[in-house]
């Protein structure tokens, strides 16, 4: 048998990478210890390309790329740390913030969220725009678990995990732009849906959107990490 | 050298960042020695000084009151400096704006009040449609987030900015810290 891989040479940073054709952009920077900021990617899910965090330059583009959903090509010379990217990774964030009802002090992800912590890696101290404080539900009906759609980012994870890795599919957004809404079943309660109560929604939700009613304060630590684990033990078997 | 004018206000938040700021205990002994404190809750002056190198303001905006004083503020300080989540986010107080303030106040001082419900309107300010965070009303020079910011957030921030140093915040604090 005649296995080759075709591989592509590429400039990241200045440093100059081998990847596998097909690797996203991503992959290949996290293997060479190149960390750009992510938020709706999971090692484990499909990518959707939603939050545009993990945006980058290609010399020769104008246009930035979404580096979880761009292939690696030969010669690619890749940016991603530039002044333009951290400018638009700000506003995003304070999009994101602006959007819902952010309340850190008194979320039980405080001090274990994904939008925190990266909040604070790019020196966000403030947000520029106007808040503005929509009116949203909480849905407490589950027997374990909560949806605070107050603390939602529309990131799509609990999405993909119950479709793709549960088989379930419970979880699929409803509405259009500023609307959008996660939503159980066909938009009735999380607790009389057909949830199976397995949580890897709850533990791959990056905020404090989806969390377990047996946590109080912010003691509530995630922990995504089984997914690629389970992955490679279905495809063994 | 003369000391350096110090301010700090109270709006609308729980006096936590207040109480944090005196947290930094002994040092507060070192830092009496660069600056005055010319108005705070902590002190008794009645009326915002016309020439105030640094305020700290804690709280958001949330009554007419409120935002009389911040714009006043602004007037009379070179350094304003946003001290805490609820100046920089509305954080808890922000928490009535989905709601709004005519259901807030039924609630507290109609459906919950066992003699008298009535809604107080004389002496308090009245109460503005949505909290907001400071740099809504003014320009704010420095943002520490936290809720409240540690004492150590405090000391390490107040000798950058009162040496002109440089300051990097986000190494020391986050919102909800
Ligand atoms: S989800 Fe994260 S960013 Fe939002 S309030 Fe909770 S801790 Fe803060
Ligand atoms: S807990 Fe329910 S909704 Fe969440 S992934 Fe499992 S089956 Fe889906
Ligand atoms: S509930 Fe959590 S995982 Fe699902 S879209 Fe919202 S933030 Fe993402
Ligand atoms: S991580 Fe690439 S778009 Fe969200």
């Amino acid at each position: 048998m005649n296995v080759e891989v075709d591989v592509k040479t590429l400039v990241i940073d200045e440093q100059e990478v081998s990847a596998r054709a097909g690797q996203t952009i991503l992959e290949v920077a996290r293997e060479n210890d190149i960390s750009i900021p992510t938020l709706c990617h999971l090692d484990g899910l499909s990518d959707v390309g939603a939050c545009r965090l993990c945006l980058v330059e290609i010399k020769g583009s104008n246009k930035l790329a979404p580096a979880c959903v761009t292939n690696v090509q030969e010669g690619m010379e890749v940016s991603t740390d530039t002044d333009r990217l951290r400018k638009h990774r700000r506003v995003i964030l304070e999009l994101l913030f602006a959007e819902r009802n952010h309340i850190c002090s008194v979320c039980v992800s405080n001090g274990h969220c994904e939008l925190q912590t990266l909040a604070q890696e790019q020196g966000l101290t403030h947000v520029r725009l106007p808040y503005r404080n929509p009116n949203l539900p909480v849905d407490a009906s589950h027997e374990r678990f909560t949806a605070d759609h107050n603390r939602c980012i529309l990131c799509t994870r609990c999405v993909r995990v119950c479709a793709e890795i549960e088989g379930a599919h419970v979880w699929d957004v409803m509405g259009r732009g500023i609307d959008s809404m996660i939503i159980t079943d066909l938009h009735e309660d999380w607790g009389a849906s057909s949830c199976t109560r397995c949580g890897k929604c709850v533990q791959v939700c990056p905020t404090g959107a989806l969390f377990d009613k047996s946590k109080i304060g912010s003691d509530h630590p995630k922990y995504p990490d089984f997914l690629p684990y389970l992955n490679l033990m279905r495809e063994a078997r | 050298m003369s000391k350096l004018k110090l301010a700090t206000v109270w709006l609308d938040g729980c006096s936590g960042c207040h109480m944090s700021f005196l947290d930094m205990d002994e040092r507060l002994l070192e830092l009496a020695e660069i600056v005055d404190v010319v108005y705070s809750p902590i002190v008794d002056a009645k009326e915002y000084p016309d020439e105030v190198d640094i305020a700290l303001v804690e709280g958001a905006v949330s009554s007419e009151d409120d935002e009389k004083k911040i714009r006043k503020i602004r007037a009379h300080t070179k350094t304003l400096v946003a001290m805490g989540d609820c100046a920089i986010t509305g954080n808890v107080p922000s928490m009535r704006n989905p709601i709004g303030p005519e259901a807030i106040l039924n609630r507290a001082y109609i459906e919950n009040a066992s003699a008298q419900p009535q809604i107080p309107s004389v002496v308090v300010p009245k109460l503005l449609r949505t909290v907001r965070p400071i740099q809504e009303y003014v320009k704010v020079d420095a943002y520490l987030p936290g809720c409240p910011p540690s004492a150590d957030t405090f000391h390490t921030a107040l000798i950058a900015l009162i040496n002109g140093g440089p300051l990097d915040v986000s190494a020391l604090t986050r919102f909800g810290a």
